[in-house]
């Protein structure tokens, strides 16, 4: 009998459930939200690893957005929201009282659905978080600024442009450029909700492609209702249900062999 | 795992794809399974016109396995499919390459069997013809598995393969005494040879088709690893 040395095709897995604190990005507790009286998740318990795509994704209305949101309180803007449980960034839990919110969201930084540049030139884009950090030095800014658009893979495209209103870029284009804002406050995690369900196919592929660069510096987490997306750009899945976590795993998994009935019926598309 | 549900997409014409697939699948199997008793007929009574009937009816198998082939392509193309509907779109594009193959052994059997060398050796052929039912029996218990997608039973049937090794091991035996007591015999003992050279390659590719079938079930790919093994990633 030919035997195989298995360790030598089975690419790198993630052990999920015993992932060490230095791998180890945020730890999701037993975390419950209710909006009023409608509780939306159900005992979150989750490890992030660290330089990783996480992806979220389940049919809407599962949850995967209010946990994302969790992770930079930004439930908190939500009057009727209530959370309990914990989230764990460096050991600490972020819902407690003594931490920053604002220091958090630098830390955490998010890029939503639909691209939201600032009404104000490509550059004072760019550097706007840094500058509400009190950074005026000029080549501090340009410096920021290069390595942000560079790092955000529309460098090329807006460098003799850069002080032209950010409107005039095109849709691709304005999501790296929020991205690249994202980044230029040098984040530890990089929230995406739905980064490109609004943009063509090929400006989707330019992002992907950028998302797979960010994760060498940046811990990603990203919701999409992209499954292929989902497949194609992360390296662990959760598949969210009804406010509920069903399945996480490594994405390789969740794609071939999901433990879970609901998982399986999802991803084929036996529900909807 | 708990995911045999091979219906329901929301996608119809998905569904009415992968169905369709299967089917085809299986009606290929029928044939093959078919080629192959009538091939190991001809052989036993030396019947000419049934063999030839087994050789031109290759070409159907043959075509059978494109048009199943380009309709795999099609869906992976067209509907990306993930996890069990990519597992059965894998399992039928492996299944098919044994069945065309198992086509080919049978029209080797059919060629030995246009052999008018073995016309006065009547005696060679009684035990190709105890192995040639088993095969035949293995062949048709892998294709009821495969339509079932019954992993423990395609386990057991994993089995079949060792059992065919050593009775073709016999033949050899004895096919090597005859050739020792007469040499004149060697060319018509030679074609038996490669006819049951055919038909234990017959219970290989059964044994193949039996861990795609576990691997459609269970995600597990045992190829290559020991009965245990298996047994034991069929009880996870």
């Amino acid at each position: 009998m030919i035997s195989i040395d298995q360790s030598a095709i089975k690419s790198e897995v993630v052990d999920l459930a015993n992932l060490p604190a230095q791998d180890t990005a945020l730890e999701i507790r037993n975390l419950d939200l209710r909006y009023g009286d409608k509780q939306a998740l159900f005992d979150v318990s989750m490890k992030i690893p660290k330089n990783q795509v996480t992806a979220f994704i389940g049919p809407s209305g599962c949850g995967k957005s209010t946990l994302l949101r969790c992770i930079n309180r930004m439930n908190d803007l939500v009057e009727t929201c209530h959370t309990s449980g914990e989230i764990l960034l460096h050991g600490q839990n972020i819902y407690d009282k003594q931490v920053d919110v604002a220091a958090l969201r630098r830390n955490v930084g998010m890029v939503f659905q639909r691209p939201n540049p600032f009404p104000k030139s490509i550059y004072e884009n760019v550097v706007y978080g840094l500058r509400l950090q009190g950074v005026s030095n000029r080549r501090e800014l340009d410096e920021a600024a290069e390595r942000s658009l560079r790092g955000a893979a529309i460098w090329d495209e807006v460098k003799d442009r850069l002080h032209d209103n950010a409107f005039g870029l095109s849709g691709g284009q304005q999501q790296r450029l929020v991205i690249a804002r994202a980044i230029a406050i040098e984040p530890e995690v990089l929230l995406l909700d739905e980064p490109t369900s609004a943009l063509d196919p090929i400006s989707t592929l330019t992002i992907e492609e950028l998302i797979t660069e960010l994760k060498s510096k940046y811990t990603v987490v990203i919701v999409t209702h992209n499954m292929q997306q989902a497949a194609r750009v992360s390296d662990q899945t959760a598949f969210m249900y009804m406010g509920e976590l069903i399945e996480y795993a490594d994405t390789n998994t969740i794609f071939t062999t999901p433990k879970k009935r609901k998982t399986e019926d999802y991803i084929t598309g036996r529900y909807g | 795992m708990e995911n045999k549900s091979l219906n329901k997409h929301i996608s119809g014409q998905f569904n009415a794809e992968l169905e369709d697939i299967r089917n085809r699948v299986l009606a290929m199997g029928g044939l093959v399974e078919r080629q192959l008793e009538e091939s190991l007929d001809a052989l036993a009574s030396l019947d000419a016109e049934l063999a030839q009937k087994v050789i031109d009816g290759d070409h159907r198998v043959n075509g059978m396995e494109v048009s199943i082939d380009e309709e795999c392509t099609r869906i992976i193309a067209k509907r990306q499919p993930a996890a069990s509907d990519l597992r059965l779109i894998i399992t039928i594009g492996k299944t098919i390459t044994d069945l065309e193959r198992i086509g080919d052994a049978c029209v080797r059997i059919a060629k030995a069997a246009l052999d008018k060398r073995l016309n006065n050796q009547q005696p060679l052929l009684v035990s190709i013809e105890n192995m040639g039912r088993h095969a035949t029996r293995t062949l048709h218990a892998t294709l009821d598995a495969l339509a079932r997608m019954d992993a423990d039973n395609a386990l057991e049937l994993h089995k079949e393969d060792a059992k065919l090794d050593k009775e073709y091991e016999g033949i050899i035996r004895q096919l090597m005494t005859y050739m020792m007591e007469d040499p004149r015999s060697i060319p018509a003992v030679l074609d038996v040879l490669w006819a049951a050279r055919a038909v234990e390659r017959v219970g290989d590719r059964c044994k193949n088709i039996c861990e795609y079938i576990i691997f459609f079930v269970k995600g597990k790919d045992v190829r290559h690893t020991s009965y245990e093994d298996m047994e034991k990633d069929l009880n996870m």
